[in-house]
């Protein structure tokens, strides 16, 4: 289908260049100084119409485009389906196209289905953002983690950086080494097996390596990157019992001395403290898990912003 | 009635046949193979088969007709239709339906619709145990007499190998082939592609080829000890493909098809999440196509086969993880065995002919079909190997529409298809 040309879907940073890739993240420092303001509105997108549309819940995320939409003075609606819309007896294609027959300049879509929003993006006249999508891809989470890295470090390219814990099930760590290589960045991944498959270290060309422990991942690295472990994972035998995951994978002071002594620590939340992360980790000055948050709303207004018409800087 | 098929040029592998002449049928029966010069009757109608191959009957011996069941997603009359339609006289539809044809009276039942509709003959395949459940046996037996060719659980593989055993053993006494769908669920199940490079960059769950391996393996080593007839349905990896050459070599009774997608498509179709491109086995990486081309080549592939699975656009305009599996496939079979083995060289006329309908017929112990010798059923494909033609979704005689195929161009197609000496089908 061809689409109206203003229109530009965000479904992953796999596709994207790293000239579109820094394009958005100038375009979000752009827009940082507004959340800083005592009004925190500009008129930018007024009279656009931005639907959240989130199969699956989250606080952070839907509350950070809301507030982005809201900051630029666009329209936000957000719709939350507990489950998919197989149990309402409508096809996925209906729930898109019905959505998309009131107009809105933009959707914003979560799902714990892969593809989603390219399939959405397919039917849909709307912009299509990607909030996360199974166990594909997250872009918006990858470039605000770009953004806090970036203000911290000056570049990214040519800096090290562990992404440490379920590498498998993780849209944060596939965005995240495709953004990180594209820019230049050397990334390790390193966890239990189970979650760690060997064919990893094939996901992208150049840049990534899969370490045998994690010692190894983190070691001279000037940014770790830990990601949330799910319980779940523990019922369907990727790993025995969060104690012993805590022991051998988690984050603790002891091993960030392993990596440079200048290393910052990601973590793209909800935290299970004393699991991935110590709690010493965590509120360590090292650790820039606010600052995630706070750049995540600058990230997501430059993502409508574009994703609706706007030009990149 | 008669029915002289002229200047075609006559493939039949079991009579060692790859030349021109005339077919004579008469009654449904073919009647005589006459030389250019050598007259035939008056009152035959004459079908012009000029620059045509001539070929027994192409019989599919992995199909889902949806009935009794799901009518919505296909029927044995429209799925007739559209077997007649890609070349194929006959086909063998799995016993998933619902009722599972575990029994005599479903088995009729789906021979009786056939007839009624008129199109390709249906053979069908029953169930290995009672509702594919795998715990109890069902009356293979009785579904011989009513019809049956071969006994399966398809895609509920009999998960334990004791059972599995027990049915070798019993489906040996009435020289029942064991069709066997090669899955070890405890590896695969919630996948939804192959698992590798590609469903690692998509987020996807994979279904490694390891869970095709070792299942073949275990019954590999189940029909050696039993002395039964397995044929490993839809073969899709290298590791398979290699323990049924091993196999083969050592004497042991297998043999195995392979479907026109996993012969085409790698699992790099599956990026864009198009549910059309979901199947079970799933389309599996470069390197075990590169495989089963070998495996067309060597002979260790006996048979082409479509595992036509009609499902309804509703139920594929889901999810990728939520759409159910399987595509569409009688009607562009024959089309990609031009495109991607015929005209790429990796088999010839004569080998194509012998992938569809000899072997087929003799894995399956269809008599009197499989070939054109005199005395034999006229059941005939007619191929024009030059034909430039597109397949449409839209067009499908299927009553479903789920083929990855859609728009897609073909050099070479099936023109005829003749059923019991009637024409049933002409492009």
């Amino acid at each position: 289908m061809n689409k109206p040309f203003r229109r530009r879907d965000l479904l992953g940073i796999r596709n994207l260049s790293a000239d579109e890739i820094v394009g958005i993240l100038n375009t979000a420092e752009n827009f940082r100084e507004i959340n800083s303001r005592e009004i925190k509105k500009v008129p930018t997108l007024r009279g656009k119409t931005v639907i959240n549309l989130f199969f699956e819940n989250s606080t952070r995320t839907r509350t950070s485009f809301e507030l982005a939409a809201k900051r630029l003075s666009a329209d936000a609606v957000n719709i939350s389906v507990s489950s998919s819309s197989v149990t309402k007896g409508e096809t996925l294609v209906d729930t898109a196209l019905n959505l998309d027959a009131m107009q809105p300049d933009c959707i914003v879509v979560r799902h714990s289905s892969a593809g989603v929003p390219h399939q959405l993006a397919k039917v849909s006249k709307a912009a299509i953002v990607n909030a996360g999508d199974g166990a594909n891809e997250h872009p918006t989470q990858a470039l605000l983690d770009a953004m806090t890295i970036r203000e911290h470090k000056g570049t990214i390219a040519g800096l090290e950086v562990a992404i440490v814990g379920d590498i498998l099930h993780s849209r944060v760590a596939r965005s995240n080494i495709h953004l990180l290589t594209k820019l230049g960045a050397k990334v390790r991944v390193a966890g239990p097996k189970t979650l760690v498959p060997s064919d990893f270290a094939h996901l992208v060309e150049d840049n990534l390596q899969v370490c045998e422990h994690i010692e190894d991942a983190i070691e001279k690295a000037d940014v770790v990157m830990i990601l949330r472990i799910q319980k779940e994972r523990m019922d369907s035998a990727y790993f025995p019992t969060l104690r012993e995951y805590s022991i051998h994978y988690g984050l603790t002071n002891e091993r960030l001395e392993l990596a440079k002594k200048d290393a910052i620590v990601l973590h793209p939340g909800p935290m299970n403290r004393g699991i991935e992360i110590s709690s010493d980790v965590a509120d360590s000055s090292r650790s820039l898990i606010l600052d995630q948050v706070k750049y995540g709303v600058a990230v997501r207004m430059a993502v409508l912003y574009l994703a609706t018409g706007g030009t990149a800087n | 009635m008669k029915l002289l098929i002229a200047n075609g040029h006559l493939i039949d592998p079991n009579e060692g046949q790859n030349s021109g002449k005339n077919l004579l049928i008469e009654d449904g029966i073919v009647k005589a193979w006459l030389g250019a010069n050598e007259s035939a009757p008056e009152d035959a109608e004459v079908f012009d088969a000029s620059g045509m191959i001539v070929a027994p009957g192409f019989i599919d011996l992995h199909v889902h007709l949806r009935e009794p069941g799901q009518e919505h997603k296909e029927t044995i009359a429209t799925g007739a239709a559209a077997a007649v339609a890609g070349g194929w006289t006959s086909v063998c539809p799995m016993p998933n339906t619902n009722p599972v044809n575990d029994s005599a009276a479903i088995t009729r039942y789906m021979i009786e619709q056939a007839e009624r509709a008129g199109f390709a003959n249906v053979f069908p395949v029953g169930a290995i145990t009672k509702e594919s459940s795998g715990t109890e046996l069902a009356e293979m037996g009785e579904m011989k007499a009513a019809g049956a060719v071969a006994v399966s659980d398809d895609g509920r593989p009999v998960p334990n190998a004791g059972m599995m055993r027990r049915a070798m053993e019993y489906a040996k006494d009435f020289d029942l082939p064991v069709v066997d769908h090669c899955e070890d669920k405890s590896l695969s199940s919630g996948g939804v592609m192959h698992e590798g490079k590609i469903s690692l960059l998509l987020g996807l769950r994979g279904m490694p080829a390891l869970a095709e391996d070792l299942d073949a393996v275990r019954d590999i080593y189940l029909a050696k000890e039993t002395g039964a007839h397995i044929h490993i349905a839809h073969i899709s990896t290298k590791g398979a493909l290699e323990a049924v050459r091993r196999a083969k070599a050592e004497g042991i009774n297998v043999t195995c098809e392979v479907t026109p997608h996993h012969f085409t498509l790698t699992d790099k179709a599956v990026e864009g999440y198009d549910t059309n491109t979901k199947m079970s086995p799933p389309l599996r990486s470069a390197e075990h196509l590169k495989a089963i081309l070998e495996g067309l080549k060597d002979g260790t592939i006996d048979a082409i086969a479509t595992d036509h699975a009609p499902h309804h656009a509703d139920e594929k305009a889901l999810e990728y993880d939520r759409a159910p599996m399987g595509i569409t496939g009688l009607e562009t079979a024959v089309g990609l065995a031009f495109n991607e083995l015929v005209h790429k060289g990796i088999i010839d006329l004569v080998q194509l002919v012998k992938l569809c309908s000899s072997n087929p017929a003799k894995i399956f112990n269809i008599p009197n079909r499989g070939t054109l010798k005199v005395g034999s059923v006229a059941d005939i494909t007619i191929l024009d190997p030059d034909l430039v033609w597109t397949y449409r979704n839209a067009d499908s005689r299927s009553k479903s529409k789920n083929s990855p195929f859609d728009n897609w161009q073909f050099t070479g197609g099936a023109v005829a298809t003749i059923v019991g000496g009637k024409i049933v089908y002409k492009k």
